[in-house]
């Protein structure tokens, strides 16, 4: 009883100790993407905003959209955004299947969280290639 | 006396169940748009406006982005509160953060509704 007192536990860990110093599981993997490609969706929200009232106000407005949105590094972020984007969708689906008590045991939980990998991965690569090259 | 935190946990149920219901909401918009893009295969300015421009689609756009904004603001809350302990901080982080996402609301709208 005294040792369990006076062994300090980390009761609180902070997030850069989740991401670099901690050897995640597959499954604590996909869940601190699903928390940074929310975290990365949100902060570009102002950006997607302006660009997409951009690219409905006004043929010139489009314009200037088509040219913004062709530039390498635009793509490359766009690229990046798309890949959160559904990473986040099959992860949230994943976890609303969690919530709904299917697929909870480990073997499943394995299962499931590489089929989010996978096509979230293949849909990122097939999205890309149709739309941005 | 009770130590209450005005950006304290609290339990959360309603929160909880907006954060699936809103999540449900974009799932079938973005397939439902995918779908129209897919169809459609607007090439040019025209044929991009003239579908935010159609009622039902505007209406759904907008109720995406409402969805979006609620689903952020429970998203991001949960990261102030997980990640910022001192009060100060976190309740100005919280107050940015609302002010940020009725501004888009708004600014959503404005964008939808000049079409």
């Amino acid at each position: 009883m005294s040792e369990m007192r006076i062994r300090k536990r980390p009761k609180y860990l902070d997030f850069f100790s989740i991401v670099f110093s901690i050897q995640l599981p597959l499954p604590g993997k996909l869940s601190i993407l699903h928390r940074l490609s929310g975290v990365g969706i949100f902060l570009v929200l102002a950006p997607l905003l302006w660009l997409f009232q951009a690219s409905v106000t006004s043929p010139e407005s489009f314009e200037c959209f088509a040219l913004l949105a062709a530039h390498p590094l635009a793509k490359l972020l766009f690229a990046g955004l798309i890949w959160a984007f559904l990473h986040h969708f099959c992860a949230g689906i994943r976890f609303l299947f969690l919530d709904l008590d299917m697929g909870v045991d480990l073997a499943a939980a394995r299962r499931s969280t590489m089929i989010v990998f996978v096509v979230s991965l293949t849909l990122t690569v097939l999205i890309c290639w149709r739309a941005l090259l | 006396m009770i130590n209450r935190i005005v950006v304290g946990a609290h339990y959360g149920l309603k929160d909880w169940l907006a954060q699936r219901a809103t999540a449900v909401i974009m799932a079938f918009y973005s397939v439902f748009i995918a779908v129209v893009f897919l169809v459609l295969q607007p090439a040019d300015f025209e044929a991009w406006r003239s579908i935010f421009a159609n009622g039902p689609i505007k209406f759904f756009t907008f109720l995406f982005a409402l969805s979006l904004y609620y689903h952020a603001w429970i998203g991001i809350r949960d990261l102030w509160m997980d990640y910022v302990k001192p009060v100060s901080a976190r309740l100005t982080l919280h107050v940015l953060t609302i002010l940020a996402l009725v501004g888009y609301t708004a600014w959503t709208a404005a964008i939808l509704w000049r079409l």
